[in-house]
C-alpha cells in the first residue's frame, strides 16, 4: 500500500510539471486553429469560392489535419508525451495493426468497387 | 573466500529490475490506457468499415446535403455549421477537463469542482445537440435499416426520395449503408459520451465528499480525464470522416 501511495504521489508530482494553465490554453488554441482551418477549406475554398474541388487532395489535407489534432490531444491533454518512452511505445505500436487493417480493407473495397460497378444494385433492391 | 560478486548475483537496479513501477504510473491509470487502446481498436474497425464501404460503392451520399440545417435558425443550406458548434463544445469540455486535472495536481478542491461542472455541462450540451441531429435525420427517413426511400416500390418515387441527398448518381444501397453506419458510429460515440458524463458526475460527487482530499491525491480525476479526452479524440475522427470527407 505504501508503494502504491508513493507511486501515486510521484505520478501526480511528475505530471504537475508537464502541463500548466498557459500550456493547456496554447494547446487549445492550436486545436481551435486546426479546426478553423478545416472549416476554411470546407466552407470557403470548396463550398463558397470553388478554388478546390472535393476529391483526393482535399481529403488528404483533412486526414493530415485530423492526425495532427489527434497528436495534440493524445500528447498534451492525455499527457502521453510526458510518460516514460517504453509506455509510449507500448500504447502506440499496436496501431500498426490498424494501418494494416486500413490497407486490407482498401484492397477489399477496391475489388468490391469493380464488382459493384459491373453489377449495379440500383434500381434492383 | 572471495568477496567479488559474480555477474548473476549483482542486484539489478534498472527500471525493470523489480521493486518499483517501471513506468512510474499508478496501476489504475495504466489499465485505463490499455482499455482506451482496445476501445480505439473498436472505433477504428467501425470507421475503417465506413471508409471501405464508401470506397467500394459506385456512388455515395453527399454529406453536405444531408447535414445542412442549424436547428432553430436555418432549415437548409448551412452545411457543417451545426456540427462545427458540436465540435467546439466537445473540444471546450476537453479543455475544462484538463484544467480540472491541473487543479487536482494543486489539491485545489473548489477549482476541481468548478471545472468538473463545466465539463459535465459541455458533455450534456453535446449529447443534446446529438439528439437534435438524430431526430432531424429520423424525420427525413434515415434510421437503422432504412433510408428515405425504404418502402417505396416505384422507381420514380425512389429517385425523388433520394435525389436531394446525392450529387453523383443515386444509390439506394449507399444511402442505406450511410444511414446504418451513421447511427451505429455516432450512437456508439454518444454512448461513450453518456458514460463519460456519468463517470464525471461520480468523480464530482467524490470530490465534494472530500474522498480525494482524504486520499491525498486527485488521481481519479486524471483517470476519468483520460477517458473524456479519448471521447473527444474519437469525435475528431468521426467529424472528419462523416462530415468533411
Amino acid at each position: 500500500m505504501s508503494n502504491h501511495d508513493h507511486i501515486a504521489a510521484h505520478d501526480a508530482h511528475a505530471h504537475g510539471e508537464g502541463m500548466d494553465k498557459k500550456r493547456i490554453w496554447s494547446v487549445f488554441f492550436v486545436l481551435l486553429a486546426l479546426t478553423a482551418l478545416e472549416f476554411l477549406i470546407a466552407l470557403g475554398f470548396v463550398h463558397h469560392w470553388g478554388i478546390l474541388q472535393k476529391g483526393t487532395l482535399v481529403n488528404v489535407i483533412y486526414i493530415i489535419l485530423t492526425l495532427v489534432k489527434a497528436f495534440y490531444i493524445v500528447a498534451f491533454f492525455m499527457h502521453l508525451k510526458f510518460e516514460k518512452s517504453s509506455f509510449i511505445v507500448c500504447c502506440s505500436v499496436v496501431f500498426l495493426f490498424i494501418i494494416y487493417f486500413i490497407i486490407l480493407l482498401l484492397v477489399e473495397g477496391d475489388f468490391l468497387h469493380g464488382a459493384m460497378t459491373h453489377q449495379p444494385l440500383f434500381p434492383h433492391k | 573466500m572471495s568477496t567479488t560478486v559474480s555477474q548473476l548475483d549483482k542486484v539489478k537496479d534498472g527500471p525493470w529490475g523489480g521493486g518499483k513501477s517501471p513506468w512510474n504510473l499508478e496501476y489504475g491509470k495504466i489499465m485505463m490506457w490499455f482499455f482506451l487502446v482496445s476501445d480505439a481498436f473498436t472505433f477504428s474497425a467501425f470507421l475503417i468499415y465506413y471508409g471501405a464501404q464508401k470506397f467500394a460503392q459506385p456512388s455515395w451520399i453527399d454529406a453536405d446535403k444531408v447535414f445542412q440545417s442549424i436547428p432553430g435558425i436555418a432549415e437548409s443550406g448551412q452545411p457543417l455549421v451545426f456540427v462545427g458548434i458540436m465540435t467546439f463544445i466537445l473540444i471546450m469540455s476537453s479543455v475544462t477537463m484538463v484544467l480540472a486535472v491541473e487543479a487536482g495536481h494543486r489539491n485545489s478542491k473548489h477549482e476541481v469542482v468548478k471545472w468538473m461542472l463545466w465539463t459535465i455541462l459541455g458533455g450534456l450540451c453535446f449529447i443534446g445537440c446529438q439528439a437534435i441531429e438524430w431526430s432531424h435525420l429520423h424525420h427525413q427517413g434515415f434510421w437503422f435499416g432504412r433510408n428515405p426511400a425504404t418502402g417505396l416500390t416505384d422507381t420514380d418515387a425512389i429517385v425523388n426520395a433520394l435525389q436531394p441527398y446525392f450529387t453523383k448518381e443515386i444509390s439506394y444501397t449507399a444511402a442505406l449503408q450511410f444511414s446504418n453506419l451513421f447511427f451505429t458510429i455516432t450512437g456508439f460515440h454518444g454512448f461513450h459520451v453518456s458514460i463519460g458524463i456519468l463517470l464525471n458526475i461520480i468523480v464530482l460527487s467524490m470530490t465534494l465528499n472530500n474522498t480525494f482530499e482524504r486520499r491525498g491525491t486527485y488521481l481519479m480525476v486524471e483517470k476519468v480525464g483520460l477517458y473524456w479526452h479519448f471521447v473527444d479524440l474519437v469525435w475528431v475522427f468521426v467529424f472528419t470522416f462523416f462530415y468533411l470527407i
